[in-house]
C-alpha cells in the first residue's frame, strides 16, 4: 500500500440534478404493467373481504398484532407458527439470489419499492412540469410566480401520493373500513397517524428528492448483488465494437469511418440514475432498460439494427466482439448455480406448503412442571404437574377431553374440571394445569423417568392431537 | 454521478491507497450525508438539555422536561391498578367459594396470576417458589392434598391471614405437641412408640416394640392424633398414617419429633397483604394440586 500526500480536491459533493426524459418502449411498457400491478397490490389487498365466520375478522389479510394473528386469506397464522414467516423470508431470499444471479439487478430495476415509487413521482413531475428540457429550464429559472405554483402543485401531488402510502400501510393492521372512518373522525390511535406520518415523510423525501441517492448511498443490496452475479448473467451493456468511433456529424466526417453511435445522449437523457451506460456496467446501474428502448428508438430512426444498447452477458461481450455469435439466452439462464438456487427455493416452498396442510386445527403443548419434578401423595402414589396449552383454531367455542397413553399405568385430572373436558373459547388457547398419578409402587412410579403421551380429543369434531413428554418417577426402583 | 460526467478512469481521482494494482477511486460524499451527520450532532445536544443525560454523583442532571423513566414506571403501574380496581372490588366481595370464583373467567384468571405474584414474593422462601414446601425441614408442601389445618379455599385464606402459631396475631392457629422427653415418657416407650407410627404408617417396623407401644400412642398421642392416628385437622395434628411427613417417617427423625416435639410458624399476613392479595393467594394455593 502507498499514499499520496495531496489532499483531495472536494470532500464533499452536491447533489446533481436528474431530469429522465419520457421514452417508450417495450421495457418502459413492462415497467408501466409491472407499476400497476404492484401498487394495485400495496393499495387495494387491505380492502379486500374473506368472510371467516362470525367471531372472526372479514379481511383477507391482516396482521393482528394485538391478538398475536396473522390472516392471508384462507389461513391463519399463529404465534408459534411464525416458521411460515421465517419460511416465506428465506423464500424471498432465495429467489432474488435466483433472479439476481440470472437477470442481474432486476429487481432493483423493475420492482423495488424505491425505483416504482421513483417512477411514479417521475410521472408526476413530467405530468405537471414538462419533459426534460422543460424542466432543466424550470431548475434553472428564477423564482416567480409560475415557477411557485408549478413547484407546490408537483409537490402537493406527491404529499397526497405520499399521505396515501402510508395510509394504505397502516390499513393492513387493523379492520380498514373502521380504520379510515377512525382516521378521518380523528379517533383512530397516535400510533396509526404517527405511522402514517413517518411513511408520508419518507415517501415524500426518498421518491420526491432523494431518488437515485438511496440506491447509490443508502441501500445495502447492490453491495451484497456483486457477489451473486458472474459473467453469466444477463446485464445492460453498450456493444462498443459497433457503436465506437461515436460520432455526430457523419456526413461531414467524410473519410474517417464512424460506429453506430451516433453519441445523440439519448440513453443517458432518460436514465434516471443519470449515468452514462457506454462507460460499461457500473455501480449506479439498476438495469431498468429504459436506455435500451431509447437507443432502439434512435437506432430505427438512422435505419441501423436496434441493441446497440441491450440485455447482454459478460461473457458474450468477448464473444461478439470476436465476431462469433451469442449463446442462446436460455443457456446462460439454466446454469449450475441458478438450477440449485430453484431446487432450494421449490424445496423450502414444498416444505412451507406440505406444513400447512398437515397442520391440525388443534393443537397442544405441554411443559412439564419441574419444580418440584413430582409430588407424593398421601396413598403413596406418584404425581406429575404437565401445564398444557391447548390451542382451538375454529371460529367456535370446543370442548376437549384431555387424556394419556398408556391409560391403563396412568390416571389423569384437569384442574378444574372434574370431567376432564374442557372448554376452549374461538381462535384462542388456554393453559390447563393436568395432574398424571402412577400408583405407590408401579413401574411408572419408582423408575426415573416412563415415556408419556398426552392426547387432546375434539369431541365434538373428533379430531386427536397428542404431544409427547415424560413421566417422572421417585428412581428409586421398587 | 451528473448526466454528463464521462468517467474516465484516469481523470478520476484516486485516494492513492493501491493493493494489489487495484486503486481505490475517491469519490466525494454527498453533502445530504454531511448535514445528516451535522443534524445528528445538533440532536444530541438538544436530546442533553431536554433530557436526564450526563450521569453525576446521586443522579443524572434532569433534563429541562424533567423526564423520569421511575415515574414513567409509577404512572404505568397506577395505570395497571386503575384497570384492575374492578376486579379487585370483585374479588373482595366474592364469596370464597371456588366454584363461584371460577364461574367468571376474568376474575379466576386475575386471582391466579395476581396469586402467583403475591406467592413468589412472600411464600417462597419458606414454600418453595414452586409450593412444593421444604421435605423434611417443617415447611410442609401446599400441592398435595394432605393438609395439616384444612384445604379448602375459606381454611387456607385464614392460614395465609392469621399465620400459625405467632404471638403477633390473636386469631394465628394455634396448638402445641408436647416435648415427651421430658418426664413424660422413658426412653423404652419413645422408642415403642415409634415403632407403632413406623406400623401404622407402612413403613419397616419391630412388630413386638410396635405392639407395646400401640398402648404409649393411645395414651399419650390419640388425643391429638386420633386414635388410628390419622390426626386432627382442628388442631393441626398431622395424619401420621400416611406417606407425607412434614420432618421425616425414619426412626431417627420419629424419635427426635416425640423427644423434643415441634413447633413450626407462620406469620401473620393481615397486614402485610391486602384483602385481595390474600384471596388472591388462596386461589393460587389451591389450584397447585391439593385444593379441596
Amino acid at each position: 500500500m502507498s499514499s499520496t500526500d495531496q489532499p483531495p480536491d472536494r470532500l464533499y459533493s452536491a447533489r446533481e440534478p436528474i431530469f429522465p426524459r419520457r421514452v417508450s418502449g417495450k421495457f418502459r411498457n413492462l415497467k408501466w404493467w409491472i407499476m400497476a400491478v404492484t401498487l394495485g397490490i400495496y393499495y387495494l389487498t387491505p380492502w379486500i373481504r374473506w368472510d371467516r365466520g362470525p367471531n372472526m375478522p372479514d379481511q383477507a389479510v391482516l396482521i393482528d398484532l394485538a391478538n398475536r394473528r396473522f390472516f392471508f386469506f384462507w389461513i391463519e397464522i399463529w404465534p408459534h407458527e411464525f416458521y411460515f414467516v421465517a419460511g416465506l423470508l428465506i423464500m424471498a431470499g432465495l429467489g432474488l439470489f435466483l433472479f439476481t444471479s440470472a437477470l442481474g439487478r432486476v429487481w432493483c430495476g423493475y420492482t423495488c419499492p424505491q425505483t416504482v415509487w421513483t417512477d411514479l413521482f417521475i410521472l408526476v413531475e413530467r405530468w405537471v412540469e414538462g419533459d426534460r428540457n422543460k424542466r432543466v429550464r424550470l431548475w434553472n429559472a428564477k423564482w416567480d410566480g409560475r415557477k411557485t405554483r408549478l413547484r407546490l402543485t408537483k409537490w402537493m401531488l406527491w404529499l397526497l401520493i405520499a399521505v396515501g402510502t402510508g395510509g394504505a400501510w397502516v390499513f393492513y393492521f387493523a379492520d380498514a373500513p373502521t380504520l379510515l372512518w377512525n382516521l378521518v373522525t380523528l379517533q383512530a390511535h397516535p400510533v396509526a397517524y404517527t405511522t402514517i406520518l413517518v411513511l408520508t415523510l419518507t415517501t415524500f423525501a426518498f421518491g420526491g428528492l432523494m431518488r437515485e441517492q438511496v440506491c447509490i448511498y443508502m441501500c445495502p443490496w447492490p453491495r451484497i448483488q456483486a457477489a451473486m452475479m458472474d459473467e453469466d448473467t444477463i446485464t445492460i451493456g453498450y456493444r462498443d465494437w459497433r457503436g465506437e468511433p461515436r460520432g455526430k456529424h457523419r456526413k461531414a466526417a467524410g473519410a474517417e469511418v464512424l460506429g453506430d453511435c451516433i453519441d445523440c445522449y439519448a440513453c443517458v437523457n432518460v436514465c434516471p440514475m443519470g449515468i452514462d451506460i457506454r462507460d460499461g456496467q457500473q455501480l449506479a446501474c439498476i438495469t431498468c432498460g429504459l436506455c435500451i428502448d431509447a437507443c432502439d428508438e434512435v437506432m430505427e430512426k438512422i435505419g441501423k439494427p436496434r441493441g446497440l444498447v441491450d440485455y447482454i452477458a459478460l461473457s458474450d461481450e468477448a464473444r461478439e466482439r470476436a465476431g462469433h455469435a451469442p449463446k442462446p439466452i436460455w443457456k446462460h439462464v439454466f446454469r449450475f448455480r441458478t438450477i440449485l438456487y430453484t431446487v432450494l427455493w421449490a424445496a423450502v416452498g414444498v416444505g412451507l406448503v406440505v406444513a400447512l396442510f398437515i397442520r391440525s386445527e388443534i393443537d397442544l403443548t405441554v411443559s412439564p412442571v419441574r419444580n418440584p419434578i413430582y409430588v407424593t401423595l398421601p396413598d403413596g402414589s406418584i404425581r406429575n404437574v404437565y401445564e398444557v396449552r391447548v390451542r382451538n383454531k375454529f371460529g367456535e367455542d370446543r370442548w376437549f377431553q384431555i387424556g394419556v397413553t398408556p391409560n391403563d399405568v396412568f390416571s389423569v385430572q384437569v384442574e378444574g374440571a372434574e370431567t376432564g373436558l374442557v372448554s376452549v373459547p374461538p381462535d384462542a388457547s388456554e393453559l390447563q394445569r393436568v395432574y398424571v398419578v402412577a400408583p405407590a409402587g408401579s413401574d411408572a412410579a419408582t423408575a426415573p423417568r416412563t415415556e408419556l403421551r398426552i392426547w387432546l380429543h375434539d369431541i365434538e369434531g373428533d379430531d386427536r392431537a397428542f404431544a409427547d413428554t415424560v413421566f417422572n418417577g421417585t428412581g428409586t426402583g421398587k | 454521478m451528473s448526466a454528463n460526467d464521462k468517467r474516465d478512469p484516469d481523470e478520476v481521482e484516486t485516494t492513492g491507497h493501491q493493493w494489489d494494482g487495484i486503486e481505490e477511486y475517491n469519490n466525494p460524499l454527498p453533502r445530504w450525508w454531511l448535514w445528516t451527520f451535522y443534524a445528528c450532532i445538533l440532536y444530541a445536544l438538544v436530546y442533553m438539555v431536554l433530557y436526564p443525560a450526563w450521569p453525576l454523583v446521586k443522579s443524572a442532571t434532569p433534563g429541562l422536561l424533567g423526564y423520569s423513566t421511575r415515574e414513567n414506571v409509577e404512572k404505568e403501574i397506577q395505570k395497571v391498578a386503575e384497570m384492575n380496581a374492578d376486579l379487585v372490588a370483585q374479588l373482595e366481595s366474592v364469596e370464597l367459594d371456588m366454584e363461584a370464583i371460577r364461574a367468571d373467567d376474568a376474575l379466576y384468571n386475575y386471582a391466579v396470576q395476581g396469586g402467583d405474584a403475591v406467592f413468589k414474593t412472600y411464600c417462597a422462601q419458606c414454600h418453595g417458589s414452586g409450593a412444593a414446601g421444604v421435605q423434611a425441614s417443617g415447611y410442609p408442601s401446599l400441592i398435595d392434598p394432605d393438609w395439616l389445618w384444612g384445604g379448602t379455599l375459606e381454611e387456607i385464606y385464614y392460614t395465609v391471614t392469621h399465620g400459625i402459631r405467632n404471638e403477633d396475631d390473636p386469631d394465628a392457629r394455634w396448638s402445641q405437641m408436647p416435648a415427651f422427653g421430658d418426664d413424660y415418657l422413658t426412653d423404652e416407650e419413645i422408642d415403642s412408640v415409634v415403632q407403632y407410627v413406623r406400623q401404622i404408617s407402612g413403613q419397616e417396623h419391630d412388630a413386638a416394640l410396635a405392639s407395646a407401644g400401640e398402648t404409649v400412642f393411645l395414651d399419650n398421642c390419640a388425643a391429638c392424633h386420633m386414635e388410628d392416628g390419622t390426626g386432627d385437622r382442628y388442631q393441626g395434628a398431622p395424619n401420621l398414617t400416611d406417606a407425607i411427613w412434614l420432618y421425616g417417617g425414619d426412626v431417627e427423625t420419629l424419635t427426635e419429633t416425640v423427644r423434643y416435639a415441634r413447633f413450626g410458624i407462620m406469620p401473620s399476613h393481615a397486614e402485610r397483604l391486602s384483602e385481595a392479595e390474600r384471596r388472591a393467594v388462596a386461589v393460587y394455593v389451591h389450584t397447585r394440586g391439593g385444593g379441596e
